[in-house]
């Protein structure tokens, strides 16, 4: 069958190409509902740097997708079953390192087609069910599962005096990260700081929210995530080495294009631990689709994600990409293509 | 009910590659029809699928099927076509009344096997479009300007080309509107109304555009094919 590939070829510009699906072993996914990702807007507006858009490019963005299965080589799933796809492919098996962090794991929408797509041919093993998820919410759960994976790292390795989690940042991915510090570590006390009062007033669930320079002199956190990025994340990381106690661990997510320089002085002394968590794998997809089953997280969740109108055409693409760049959290669309 | 009909009654005559009809020629490494046929069963809204064929390729058909298709084959059948478009359509209309009945609710969507670039989203449009008004066609703005001439010698009129569309297919009908239109036919009508929308025009039902795509080609012509073999292989700029 000929598939359609909506691939971004230059930056605001998009080509089609024509694929042949087969109806082999693997499971055809009509994708149904999408969200546009960090990362997405970057390749879309051309803020990578050049050698990286003629080596990445054409490519088909969106790496956060939902589906109905439509065929099933695989017999894993029912006809018309709502899942989620991982965009993270492990080539490798390993007990020790985590499949996104493996050596040659490959990540679709980063070198390889992400799911702009009219049918997707993926893995069984790449899907995960989202019973029970309303569609435009199964289209966050990769964002979801990023977060997941961050706090199962940071359960699996910080010490244990948790009396105070602080996330520094008020976009959407603090938003998801602290919902689930907020619902993992019921005893601590889930700190958010940021630069913006209005997006800061959406954090209602947290037990209490800081402006960055706005800080009380006593403040001190005994873990700290930072999900700023960019510009921000030079402030981010040393505000978090002046304020966190000793041997605190520092989980890193943000995406920053230039070199961030940190104060080593400050991490040697206090003993600080640092770990790098990006995106995920299957069992994070799995955990966060426990979460996404929750009334109470749905609606938490709803409150960031921001519904635009149905894709049907090439034009309706740049539109949601617009709106996205306009909007300040997640922008999710039906895909009708 | 909905019904798929993938028109295949053609032989190829305009074509001159091969004795075999357009519609069996390899595209990538399977048929074109297969294509389309492909299509048709990744819709899930389409409950089953109509195969229109020229009498003599009806077993070469049901082989590509057992070789290609490997879901949903006992959702497709295969009919033998008759000897224009129109008489195909009412071929299939025929069979698939014989098997599942009439009724009010049952609807055809019909596509040119030819046309394996169809999407999954003006099928989707088609079946919405059909529901609600009982006939819709499958258009894209023209892009050349339409000449009109009477005589084949001297230009009688250019038409507005924002007003001007070309056809493609799928075509869709409540198959209770398209017997009664098919009905009222005199055989005079029948030689001349080779579209099975037109029938609806010149009997002033209304029929509502569904917008198709620029790469929903048909492929006719020797040209058509290369290009269809490019499409498969390379990019478009949109």
């Amino acid at each position: 069958m000929i598939n359609y590939i909506y691939q971004l070829v230059s930056p605001q510009v998009f080509s089609i190409k024509y694929d042949d699906i087969e109806f082999g072993d693997k499971v055809i996914v009509k994708p149904k509902y999408m969200a546009i990702c960090h990362a997405d807007q970057r390749y879309y507006l051309g803020q990578r740097d050049q050698a990286v858009l003629s080596k990445k490019l054409p490519m088909a963005l969106i790496h956060e997708c939902c589906g109905e299965v439509v065929y099933d080589g695989s017999n894993t799933f029912k006809n018309g079953e709502l899942v989620a796809m991982i965009p993270n492919t492990p080539t490798a098996e390993s007990d020790i390192i985590y499949e996104n962090y493996r050596k040659g794991s490959y990540f679709l929408s980063s070198g390889y087609d992400g799911f702009l797509r009219e049918y997707v041919d993926i893995s069984a093993n790449r899907l995960v069910s989202l019973e029970n998820v309303p569609s435009h919410i199964g289209a966050v759960t990769e964002f979801v599962s990023v977060g997941v994976h961050a706090v199962s790292r940071f359960a699996a390795l910080s010490h244990t005096q948790r009396e105070r989690i602080a996330v520094w940042g008020d976009g959407s991915l603090s938003f998801v990260v602290a919902s689930i510090l907020k619902n993992t570590f019921k005893d601590s006390e889930i700190v958010v700081i940021g630069r913006n009062p209005r997006k800061l007033a959406y954090f209602s669930f947290a037990d209490a929210t800081y402006l960055t320079d706005a800080l009380p002199k006593d403040f001190y956190v005994s873990h700290a995530f930072e999900c700023c990025g960019g510009e921000g994340s030079y402030y981010a990381i040393d505000d978090i080495i002046k304020y966190i106690l000793p041997q605190g661990s520092v989980m890193l997510m943000g995406v920053s294009e230039n070199k961030v320089a940190i104060n080593t002085r400050d991490i040697l002394e206090k003993g600080l631990t640092f770990v790098g968590s990006s995106r995920s794998g299957r069992e994070d997809f799995i955990n966060a689709v426990k979460y996404m089953q929750d009334k109470e997280f749905i609606n938490r969740l709803n409150l960031i994600i921001y519904e635009d109108k149905p894709v049907s055409s090439i034009e309706d693409i740049h539109r949601v990409f617009r709106t996205d760049f306009n909007t300040p959290f997640k922008t999710v669309f039906k895909w009708n293509l | 009910m909905i019904f798929g009909a993938i028109l295949a009654g053609g032989v190829g005559s305009r074509m001159n590659i091969a004795d075999m009809p357009k519609q069996f020629l390899e595209l990538g490494d399977k048929p074109i029809i297969i294509h389309t046929l492909e299509k048709f069963i990744l819709c899930n809204k389409i409950d089953k699928i109509f195969i229109g064929v020229h009498p003599s390729w009806l077993f070469h058909m049901q082989d590509l099927i057992e070789k290609h298709i490997k879901v949903r084959k006992e959702d497709i059948y295969v009919v033998a076509g008759g000897a224009d478009r129109n008489s195909t359509i009412m071929n299939i209309v025929a069979d698939i009344e014989a098997k599942f009945g009439e009724a009010e609710d049952n609807y055809i969507i019909t596509h040119d096997s030819v046309r394996p670039f169809v999407t999954s989203r003006i099928l989707e449009d088609n079946i919405e479009a059909v529901i609600k008004y009982d006939a819709c066609d499958t258009v894209v703005g023209a892009i050349d300007t339409i000449v009109v001439s009477g005589d084949g010698k001297v230009i009688s009129d250019i038409p507005d080309r924002r007003k001007m569309y070309q056809g493609q297919t799928p075509q869709s009908f409540k198959i209770n509107l398209l017997k009664k239109l098919y009905g009222e036919l005199t055989e005079e009508e029948k030689e001349i109304l080779t579209d099975a929308c037109k029938m609806g025009v010149v009997r002033n039902t209304p029929v509502h555009l569904v917008e198709g795509e620029i790469s929903n080609i048909k492929i006719t012509t020797v040209s058509d094919y290369k290009i269809a073999k490019a499409m498969v292989g390379g990019n478009l700029i949109d």
